[in-house]
């Protein structure tokens, strides 16, 4: 193993001494929030406004022969009426991914694809104009799942002529894989299948766009206002200077908010042909075709382990259904293959990966980001060969468990780690060793662990230096702005902010006003994704502030005709360590500074360190720091429904410092509750092309009443390289509840259903393979076909080390 | 131009006239004719329980009420909860606890929750789970808002 050299850093204080940060405060946003005077996208309004409606295709993979507008734009109120022509110009989040047009150009390649877009006087004309919009379509055969985008014969969703619809590949290998599978004692090899599901949030997309003087503003629930001004001014060919966007507070991203969209481009398109503001807001079946949800992913896992449960080698090989674009798909074929060494010392671990595009809609990042999918057939996989080598799946673990400050096979740099920890916590307070194989036919436990990353350490752009700013400007009263692009979700990204600067400078959270997701008016955030705002934009701040705290400080040094050295700053005070009573209030001391230090403005940036391994494809993986879970899973299997119930979630999780425990527990419930969703519940099927599932009713989700009781147990390692010692917790407690459901309903019923969701029917179908004595499981036979690219050799960081 | 009648609706004890057309739901009238944009839509089907107002003091979805059904009743939105002395202990309790994370979810839950707690102030926790049941939130895996509901009934209680 080798050991990453701690970082040098001042000696974290203790939790006792911070005044703001560890204490349980509200948000700074709630108040707002309960009194319904949060403004999202749709509550937004302009005079003059019209409203924009898409035109979407109804077929999955056809050509467009003929498109006739004219109808619709000779309909009274009427405004504007947009075609591909129109927005020629491609795009996509990724830069290798510019694939997607705003509106279809020539061929549609999902049921759903936008194809014209209408501006009316209201929503009832947009809509009827809509109607009055004739496309004809060559129908082409639709590719809607992996053996059909696989088949030789099925036409390319991308390109010309015919073959599979490869869209990425992705294949690496450290250390001798094969070479470890000789080793072993015993070596093992599974199949596993992730269907895939949607974000859902409850917030429908909504965008409102305004073209004035030359210069575009759009209004969006996104959270990425960065890549969707990159985007516009891309598509629109505008200067990005000549671009504001602004992320309304978003209700419910979860990742479905990352993408920059066709209805975001189209609003802006409309409302500069139309020189009146244009509102654009989905309904709920589009929220569903817009998706960039999770990828389904077949996997096959195989290890070698020795007799006494040590790994020697691990390999993957993942087929992910990727729909009709490119999204973050690039990404998450890597994410797929590059997080599994996180929680375990591998000597050998080997990913080979291809994304495919089908004629369903684009998937993308959802909590997790092609995470979950691995973990669930990595933590059930191990599952069962802690039941082949007769072992207790938690020694299993432990034996192979990652350790603080050290590189993974693939060169992933783990500082602060609380795994260990976090395991013990859930297997202890669970009693899951004493539950175990001892439960009443029906009832059972399941445990797994996972890792995510605080923040991609490399940005989606190479020019992209920066990945967060954060500004402060104290003005002559006192008061106290600070301005970031970070955008909230509802995680409380502007709580965090408010939080850490007011710790630095002594205040409280309520004394800080902040200024977010505005390209305008705050400096850069890279966006809401990849768990990094706390981590990253939370550095940034921190930084900002203490270069202001040093301002105030001077100004009060020279006020009070005391060393700047012997001052301390607290309690809304400056004064003297060791004569507090001389001191002058925080408004005073801002003052003294204004005299001599103005501006009282200061910025902070956060960089990540170099962290990409030495070899090419190593830019999906890397994070300054990874947050660890464990979860204990405890459920009611009903073996005449196949019904499952779940009653308790033990979760521990290794947040570096809970900056505010109360979001964190949040973040935590939350997330076991998606996990939840996902396990059992979820799932994005098709018919004829069509989803099956377009309402909330039919799109199962769970309830209150599906909702159990969850232990949440936060693990403090406090990482040397986090704002305060913070890492994430916005997407890790998802991972390992997914495949702890599964293994809990394998201790329950003694069946393994390698396929999620877990549904009643599933499990009914396995026990009744078992019944007949066969082998109780349900999940994927066969891999099918397919020729994975040979992995590129890279030596573990062991061996490369001198 | 659809013909509109000429309507009173009574809101958070604010009378306001208005011309409605027939088929307008309570749900576009409050948010778009009145500018009362607390009141949220999330599928306008009835499934999703984010428009939940509260008629004659019952909870109602407002995207399948006609606004003019509600001629006549009292109606109450998220911007009426609070009161002259400050937010309704349930408001207080969600902004303690976190119960709100995007928000978007939160003006329905509290309706409902304030018609529970106003029928029933000391419900159990499966009584506030049934009460609750339909209304779906994606964020807080609902924890956070049962503890608040039963937070927001002991500090009511008390108060009595």
């Amino acid at each position: 193993m080798t050991i990453v050299e701690k970082p040098r850093t001042s000696v974290p204080l203790q939790a006792e001494e911070f005044a703001v940060v560890g204490k349980p405060l509200p948000k700074v946003d709630a108040e707002a929030k309960v009194r319904g005077r949060t403004r999202y996208a749709d509550d937004l309004r302009l005079p003059r406004m019209l409203i924009g409606k898409l035109l979407r295709s109804t077929r999955p993979h056809a050509l467009i022969r003929r498109l006739d507008v004219s109808r619709a734009l000779e309909l009274p109120g009427v405004c504007a009426v947009l075609t591909g022509r129109s927005l020629p110009i491609p795009y996509g989040i990724l830069p290798v991914s510019q694939d997607e047009h705003a509106l279809a150009f020539e061929k549609v390649r999902y049921a759903g694809e936008p194809v014209a877009a209408v501006a009316a006087v209201d929503e009832e004309t947009a809509e009827r104009a809509v109607g009055l919009i004739e496309v004809e379509y060559e129908d082409l055969p639709a590719a809607m799942s992996i053996p059909e985008a696989l088949a030789p014969d099925t036409p390319r969703i991308h390109g010309e002529g015919e073959g599979p619809n490869v869209d990425r590949v992705a294949a690496l290998e450290f250390g001798d894989v094969e070479a470890g599978f000789r080793e072993a004692d015993h070596v093992r090899e599974d199949l596993f299948f992730y269907g895939g599901n949607t974000h859902l949030p409850l917030e429908e997309h909504s965008v409102l766009a305004s073209w004035e003087a030359e210069k575009l503003t759009v209004w969006s629930s996104t959270q990425v206002p960065h890549y969707l001004r990159r985007a516009l001014a891309k598509v629109l060919e505008l200067p990005t200077g000549g671009i504001r966007v602004v992320a309304t507070p978003v209700g419910g991203g979860f990742g479905g908010k990352s993408d920059p969209f066709p209805h975001e481009l189209v609003a802006a398109k409309l409302a500069m042909v139309t020189d009146r503001p244009v509102k654009l807001t989905l309904t709920r079946e589009e929220v569903f075709y817009t998706h960039r949800g999770r990828h389904p992913i077949l996997m096959q896992v195989k290890s070698g382990f020795t007799g006494d449960g040590r790994i020697t080698a691990l390999s993957f090989k993942n087929i992910l259904d990727g729909g009709g674009y490119g999204s973050f798909g690039a990404a998450t074929t890597y994410y797929s293959g590059a997080l599994q060494p996180t929680t375990y010392r591998l000597p050998a671990y080997r990913f080979q990966a291809v994304r495919l595009h089908t004629n369903k809609p684009p998937c993308g990042p959802k909590r997790g980001h092609g995470t979950p999918q691995p973990r669930y057939a990595l933590e059930c996989h191990l599952d069962k060969v802690a039941e082949d080598l007769g072992l207790d799946p938690v020694e299993l673990r432990l034996r192979n468990a990652i350790e603080p400050f050290s590189l993974t096979v693939n060169h992933l740099r783990i500082t602060s780690c609380g795994l260990v920890e976090c395991i013990e916590h859930v297997v202890e307070a669970s009693g899951y060793r004493e539950k175990r194989g001892r439960l009443p036919r029906g009832r059972g436990v399941g445990f797994a662990v996972s890792a995510y990353l605080s923040g991609a350490g490399l940005p989606i752009n190479f020019d992209e230096t920066v990945q967060s700013e954060v500004h402060i400007k104290v003005d002559q009263g006192g008061g106290v702005t600070v301005y970031s692009l970070a955008a909230d979700i509802g995680q409380g990204s502007s709580s965090v902010l408010a939080y850490v600067v007011a710790e630095v400078l002594g205040l409280q959270p309520g004394e800080i006003a902040i200024v977010t997701a505005d390209t305008e008016l705050t400096p850069v955030d890279l966006g809401s994704f990849s768990s990094r705002v706390t981590f990253m934009a939370g550095n940034a701040a921190i930084q900002a502030a203490e270069k202001m705290r040093d301002l105030v400080l001077e100004g009060a040094a020279e006020a009070l005709e005391v060393d700047v050295e012997r001052l301390a700053i607290a309690g809304g005070r400056v004064f003297a360590l060791d004569d507090p009573e001389r001191g002058l209030e925080w408004k005073q001391a801002v003052s003294a500074a204004s005299a001599s230090q103005a501006p009282l403005f200061t910025g902070g940036i956060y960089r990540t360190p170099e962290l990409a391994g030495p070899y090419k494809g190593s830019g999906v993986g890397p994070s300054p720091a990874y947050s660890f879970t464990a979860a204990v899973v405890e459920l009611d299997c009903d073996v005449d429904t196949g019904m499952i119930t779940v009653d308790d979630v033990w979760i521990a999780h290794d947040v570096g410092r809970a900056i505010n425990p109360l979001l964190v527990i949040g973040q935590t419930e939350g997330s076991v509750y998606m996990a939840l969703g996902e396990a059992l519940l979820e799932q994005q099927s098709f018919r004829d092309g069509l989803l099956e599932s377009t309402s909330l009713f039919d799109y199962k989700s769970p309830t209150v009443l599906e909702m159990p009781e969850v232990h949440t147990h936060l693990v403090e390692t406090i990482d040397p390289e986090g704002p305060f010692g913070a890492k994430e917790a916005g997407q890790g407690p998802l991972l390992p509840v997914i495949p702890a459901v599964a293994n809990a309903v394998h201790d329950a019923v003694g069946v393994r259903i390698d396929e999620v969701p877990i549904t009643p029917e599933k499990v009914l179908k396995a026990l009744d393979l078992a019944g007949k004595g066969k082998l109780g499981r349900v999940g994927p036979k066969a891999m099918p076909e397919f020729d994975f690219r040979e992995p590129r050799r890279v030596s573990p960081p062991a061996e490369a080390l001198p | 131009m659809t013909s509109r009648l000429l309507s009173e609706l009574v809101v958070n004890g604010e009378s306001y006239g208005v011309a409605i057309a027939p088929q307008r739901t309570l749900l576009e009238v409050l948010r778009e004719d009145l500018d009362l944009t607390g009141t949220k839509h999330g599928c306008e089907l009835g499934e999703c329980g984010a428009c939940t107002v509260l008629v004659d003091g019952e909870p109602r979805l407002s995207c399948l009420t006609l606004a003019i059904e509600a001629e006549g009743r009292e109606i109450t939105t998220v911007e009426g909860l609070a009161s002259e002395t400050g937010l309704h202990p349930l408001q207080r309790a969600f902004v303690e606890l976190s119960a709100a994370q995007c928000g978007y979810c939160t003006p329905g839950m509290l309706l409902t929750a304030k018609a529970l707690l106003d029928a029933n102030p000391a419900p159990t926790r499966m009584e506030t789970k049934q009460a609750l049941s339909g209304n779906l939130c994606r964020c807080t895996g609902y924890a956070k808002i049962l503890e608040a509901v039963s937070l927001a009934a002991e500090g009511m209680g008390v108060r009595r």
